[in-house]
């Protein structure tokens, strides 16, 4: 499959990630090199075959809907790259 | 006697005939980093003052006839995606430079319940993206046994520590042969358990249905005892198996009379380099004198799982690596207007370019109009390739492959081309996209002196048997008394 520009900048997108004009024709090439060598997989024969999703064949592993407190807030916002009180900060999201 | 040279196993009969203390062995390695460390870099953060205090403080308990864990007093080092807490945890990324981790992996309080003591965090790919941790956003970190030469990865941090004798064995995790690849490139041993016999909470996620932390260790007793530590069943981690533990020592029996060992010799064609593939048939001789019943067989699906493996780990990092956004944790940008801008230009100035090839491609292979062509057919091949594994471990206990296609190539000659940088990872992923457990051993050099590994792949949980036969191995070759690193060679 031919993957176009617009396309690379459309899935950049919706990846939330900027592509410089220099890094769209190196990204391009290199995706598109990628994809090709990718399309063996229409080659497989995998007719009449489920789909694996996982490595083991766990399915819905339960346990006690249980509150457990962490107690360590201040290291989790000593990560923070802006923060006010004990919060989080954002810019404005709302006008 | 160097202390640095001795495996663990033989460290700890020292502390426990009270031969060696644990500050005397960490205050070896401590010196053995500061002689090493500036020709390798396998280090993001040492922790070396941090060590000697915790190894003198095991040193009083022990003293004062505390009973401690026999491992208590031993050093090891941690791959920099494992969460430690209050330690830097970075993935090698600008985005996580100053992260520091708010608790612990469950493996991390693992080594801590066992005292063991930390050196600190080594160095790897960005997020664990590569075969060669050139991809760090730190430093590129060289292979002691040439050192113009990769050392492998993503692990290539902790292979090359353990290789050097700066930690005595290390935490490396392995997606698509993260441990074993850069084990083979270092002449060390890498085990890959099989999947969810290692729990991943605190393990940084790249793609978590293939993801799994493991040993590199000096020799196979080592990788047993740092599986007993780090192995068992927890519920922080869904995907983590609930069965009994073991002690994975009891399985070094010495003997591999009457195993079954079948050899896919689509893993010794096309591609393999010459030298491999003879030292390898070397290896497979050696295991017939043994008393192994060796025979060939056919697993035609190499080609298949390599580009499935990096459409489902692509398509998995793609969603995984969606939480750095800017606003909890991590890299932010000071160059944005509104929210929009925020998580886009935070996201686009901390990845590095191979991860952001990566988050693209996965998204790709996601997205309407690609999903069912790439995604929905890459986890039918996955079950292709267990089923094809299936059908060979009714017939063998373990199979045997090169690790990697070649020995560790020049830094530079493959980071820019990410296709190929794919290709070394062709002897490794299929285990991953399985979920089997394998090891790599090494089992000689080359003719410039380059470590060559050997792969055992086991079928599921069945670690006993493939590091049984890679323990038969090494007692009859002994590899690390004929070998070692000479730090040869420059810096590029």
């Amino acid at each position: 499959m031919q993957v176009s520009r617009e396309e690379l900048l459309h899935i950049a997108n919706l990846a939330s990630l900027n592509l410089k004009e220099e890094e769209v024709d190196n990204y391009l090439l290199n995706l598109q090199d990628i994809l090709n060598f990718a399309n063996i997989v229409s080659k497989a024969p995998v007719e009449g075959l489920t789909e694996t999703i996982g490595a083991n064949d766990n399915y819905n592993v339960f346990r006690k809907d249980e509150v457990r407190v962490f107690e360590d807030n201040e290291a989790l916002l000593a990560n923070a790259p802006e923060k006010e009180r004990n919060m989080f900060k954002i810019p404005k999201v709302i006008n | 006697m160097d202390i640095t040279e001795l495996t663990v196993h033989e460290l700890m009969d020292k502390l426990k005939s009270k031969e060696l203390t644990a500050k005397e062995i960490t205050k070896a390695y401590v010196d053995r980093i500061y002689e090493k460390e500036k020709d390798v870099q396998a280090f993001v953060t040492t922790l070396t003052e941090e060590a000697i205090s915790k190894a003198e403080q095991i040193d009083e308990k022990r003293q004062n006839g505390e009973t401690l864990p026999e491992v208590a007093g031993i050093p090891i080092g941690i791959k920099d995606n494992i969460c430690t807490k209050g330690v830097r945890t970075t993935c090698s990324s600008k985005m996580l430079e100053n992260f520091i981790s708010p608790y612990d992996a469950t493996v991390t309080e693992k080594l801590n319940s066992q005292e063991l003591i930390s050196l600190g965090k080594l160095n790897m790919d960005e997020f664990a993206m590569g075969a060669s941790t050139e991809y760090s956003y730190f430093k590129k970190t060289r292979n002691p046994w040439n050192l113009s030469t990769v050392p492998g990865g993503s692990s290539g941090g902790s292979a090359t520590a353990v290789a050097s004798s700066m930690v005595p064995w290390a935490l490396g995790s392995d997606t698509g042969g993260s441990i074993r690849q850069p084990a083979s490139f270092c002449g060390v041993v890498g085990l890959k358990p099989t999947y969810g016999l290692v729990s991943r909470y605190g393990l940084v996620a790249f793609a978590s249905s293939l993801d799994q932390i493991g040993p590199i260790t000096k020799d196979v007793e080592d990788s047993a005892i740092l599986l007993n530590i780090i192995s068992g069943h927890d519920e922080k981690d869904s995907t983590s198996a609930n069965i009994e533990k073991k002690d994975y020592t009891k399985a070094l029996k010495n003997d591999v009379k009457g195993l079954k060992i079948g050899i896919p010799k689509e893993y010794f064609g096309e591609g393999i380099n010459p030298e491999v593939k003879e030292k390898l048939e070397e290896t497979i001789k050696k295991y017939k004198e043994l008393g192994a019943i060796v025979e060939d067989c056919s697993l035609d699906i190499a080609d298949y799982a390599l580009a499935t493996y990096y459409i489902i780990a692509c398509a998995e990092a793609s969603s995984n690596l969606g939480r750095f956004d800017g606003i909890r944790y991590g890299y932010r940008t000071k160059n944005f207007t509104n929210l929009k801008e925020l998580f886009k230009n935070s996201r686009s100035e901390g990845f590095g370019a191979e991860v952001k090839r990566r988050i693209i491609l996965g998204t790709y292979v996601l997205s309407s109009g690609y999903y069912d062509a790439y995604y929905k057919k890459a986890q039918q091949v996955r079950t292709l390739v267990k089923k094809e594994f299936d059908k060979l471990f009714e017939k063998y206990n373990l199979l045997l492959t090169p690790t990697s296609p070649t020995v560790a190539f020049e830094i530079g000659t493959k980071s820019n081309n990410p296709l190929e940088m794919y290709l070394a990872d062709i002897c490794t992923v299929s285990i991953n996209i399985a979920g089997l457990p394998a090891i790599s051993i090494p089992c000689g050099v080359n003719s410039e002196g380059m470590p060559i590994g050997m792969q055992l792949i086991g079928n599921h949980f069945e670690e006993e048997t493939i590091l049984n036969a890679a323990y038969t191995y090494e007692q009859a070759t002994k590899f690390r008394e004929k070998y070692k690193p000479e730090f040869k060679g420059g810096a590029k």
